[in-house]
């Protein structure tokens, strides 16, 4: 037919600047391709903005108020001032008044509290009769930087708090001794804190980007649309999506903690059985998270971004980076939400602290809830038709 | 259920709109048990849609009907079940290999012995020895049997299929349509929607749908004495011919086929008034004839063009 017929000048092939017409040419492509990518183009705006602002105003890394425990062996004058001061501090935030040695190491070990004072037995009267008794003020050091500037100022404050406080006259030192110990780190290795935080960051962005894509990835190469029309419910979809990538989660969470140990010499002081088991809900947390992702996201690139959206608050607001205690109240808030806000909690407890389950219930309790929550929106989510 | 048993899918004024805009329009359709139903239409026409409705993998935004005796609507999942859809592009796993994707699909629709059964269908489908070949790997031929065989594995009573043979080669396509008159003799139910034209005649009815319309339907003898097309065969020195004639009253359409030239229009009388001048020219041998699917097929396209667009 005539309609399809090269006509004259219009076709003529020119040369001259060839590189920059094709350049041009698959630049303007590159720009109609993303103009269409409507989620893609908001990201290019939400993404900075969003995580700027959340992370300036959150990150702190000489954080205040921190949750704090005091052993009340006795209740007198003393003691409530030698509280008083400290909190005066502005360091610390009593948040448990305990009278047993044991519930004190389990707020310690379960990481509800970063700090430990105990006014020991007789403290007054010890004071009184001049005999210098031991304050003794017990930190969590696994995050050596949440604790080291607390620890670091104690001894000066207490005593300028105390003297305005209350004290009689004008005393040439403390009528008592602090001893600060840095419990299940005392060296302040930071490594001691990374390795173990380690294991949940790499789990979690790997684990995230497996299944992300996997949704993605059946829709794209059409696969999707066999798949849909057999009998299959979207909860086995899932299932056969997630459980494959729990024993690959777990295979790499067996290769970290192994380094960490043998190689950083990390201890591992807990029962390993129990770290498996709980690094398995993790691991089965973030998959599920993934998969949701990949239920909402149109293409694999938006799955990407919304396991990156996902991925950089976990790294910083989760207390991997930068103290969790640190943070504002919003922003604690926001941490808990993140798997590996409480995984941290888990792992360095299990590894560091020797916890046992009685002192992780809750954050075991917090990633199997977030796990059923992104279950639940991703079967609910998933497309049985191709409307 | 449906009284009827003798038909598998009856569907009545199916409608499905995508952005506003209106793919299928009105349909209603009834395929007997048993037979090789032919779906034509242009591209774009709704066949695709139609299928996608037929097997649950869209909803009608409104319409009713019975797919082998389950409600369209309520009972997907049981449709599923006998239903075997084999979709345009080729939909299994390319990275999986021949027999992986068999036993895959073996195993979701709950075969006994999936390995068993996907053993069987190699060897049905003469892909024995290709077994270990990923499924990305194989020609476009054998990727078509593949993706038949597997839509058959699970004893489907009915089978769609969209645009089966598209880009496979003649011999291909011929053995292709062997296995499904082979497979609807032994009772099976098949809606198959294609362009060719001999793919048509090899169906037991047919039904051609445009812009979402369906236009015309029944026995290929049928649909062509229904059309009430007069067609003129001109032989001869055609130079020029189709581009005079095709303006002219009565003339619905010219169509070239090689050396020859077809002539048709519904009115017979306008027709033959507005070729008259040009039947007594020399050089040009005009003989009436009996219009072909494809003429039928194409008048029926320019007019759903005209009365739709």
């Amino acid at each position: 037919m005539s309609t399809i017929r090269a006509t004259g000048p219009v076709s003529e092939i020119r040369d001259r600047f060839g590189f920059l017409r094709r350049s041009y040419a698959m630049m303007a492509k590159e720009f109609i391709q993303l103009r269409r990518d409507r989620v893609s183009f908001a990201m290019i705006v939400a993404i900075p903005v969003m995580q700027l602002l959340l992370f300036g105003y959150a990150i702190n890394t000489t954080p205040h108020h921190l949750p704090s425990a005091v052993l009340l062996q006795e209740d007198s004058d003393l003691a409530r001032s030698v509280l008083k001061a400290l909190e005066n501090t502005a360091y610390f935030r009593f948040v448990y008044e305990v009278h047993d040695v044991e519930d004190f190491d389990n707020l310690l070990k379960s990481g509800k509290v970063l700090f430990g004072v105990e006014i020991p037995r007789g403290f007054e009267r010890a004071v009184r009769r001049g005999d210098k008794p031991a304050l003794l003020v017990a930190a969590d050091a696994t995050d050596p930087v949440a604790a080291s500037s607390a620890l670091g100022s104690l001894g000066m404050i207490v005593q300028t708090a105390l003297q305005h406080d209350l004290y009689i006259g004008d005393p040439p030192a403390l009528p008592f001794e602090i001893r600060a110990h840095a419990r299940y780190n005392p060296a302040a290795e930071s490594r001691i804190n990374i390795v173990p935080g380690l294991v949940g960051t790499i789990l979690t962005m790997t684990m995230l980007i497996f299944t992300a894509l996997s949704v993605t990835r059946e829709i794209e190469r059409g696969t999707m649309e066999s798949l849909l029309s057999m009998p299959i419910k979207p909860v086995e979809v899932m299932l056969g999506k997630i459980v494959p990538y729990i024993l690959v989660g777990f295979i790499q969470a067996f290769l970290i903690i192994n380094i960490g140990v043998f190689l950083f010499g990390v201890p591992v002081l807990g029962n390993l059985l129990l770290l498996a088991a709980l690094s398995t809900l993790f691991i089965a947390t973030n998959l599920a998270i993934g998969y949701t992702f990949s239920t909402i996201a149109q293409n694999q690139l938006q799955a990407i971004q919304m396991s990156f959206m996902f991925f950089l608050p976990s790294l910083l607001l989760s207390g991997f980076m930068f103290p969790f205690a640190g943070m504002p109240a919003w922003a604690q808030y926001l941490g808990e939400c993140l798997p590996l806000t409480h995984y941290l909690r888990i792992v360095r407890a299990i590894m560091l602290k020797g916890a046992s389950m009685p002192n992780l219930r809750f954050d075991a309790a917090a990633l199997a809830i977030l796990m059923l929550v992104a279950m639940t929106i991703a079967v609910t989510r998933f497309r049985r038709t191709l409307d | 259920m449906n009284a009827d048993d003798d038909i598998a899918i009856d569907v009545k004024g199916l409608s499905k709109s995508f952005g506003g805009r209106e793919v299928v329009h009105d349909l209603s359709m009834q395929v007997k048990r048993g037979s090789i139903y032919g779906f034509l239409g242009p591209n774009g026409s709704g066949k695709t849609t139609t299928i996608r409705i037929l097997c649950g993998l869209l909803t009608p935004d409104s319409g009713e009907g019975t797919c082998l005796g389950y409600d369209i609507l309520r009972d997907a999942e049981k449709i599923k079940r006998q239903v075997g859809y084999m979709t345009q592009r080729f939909s299994l796993y390319q990275d999986l290999s021949v027999r992986e994707n068999l036993e895959f699909v073996a195993r979701l629709y709950g075969l006994a012995d999936a390995r068993g059964a996907a053993q069987d269908m190699i060897k049905r489908l003469g892909l024995s020895g290709r077994e270990g070949q990923l499924a990305g790997e194989l020609s476009g031929g054998w990727k078509q049997r593949l993706a038949l065989g597997a839509c058959t594995l699970p004893n489907p009573k009915l089978l769609l299929l969209d645009e089966p043979t598209a880009g496979v080669d003649p011999k291909a396509r011929r053995d292709f349509w062997n296995e499904i008159h082979a497979l609807a003799a032994e009772g099976l139910t098949v809606l198959v929607s294609t362009h060719y034209m001999d793919e048509a005649e090899r169906c037991h009815e047919i039904a051609y749908i445009a812009y979402g319309h369906l236009l015309a339907r029944g026995t290929v003898d049928e649909v062509i004495a229904k059309s009430a097309l007069t067609t003129y065969t001109v032989t001869g020195e055609l130079g020029g011919l189709a581009a005079e004639l095709e303006h002219k009253a009565g003339v619905d359409m010219v169509a070239p086929f090689g050396t020859s030239l077809h002539v048709s229009g519904r009115d017979a009388a306008a027709l033959e008034a507005s070729i008259a001048p040009w039947r007594e020219k020399s050089g040009l041998h005009w003989q009436k004839s009996h219009p072909s699917l494809e003429d039928v097929f194409i008048e029926l396209m320019n007019r759903s063009r005209d009365n739709f667009q």
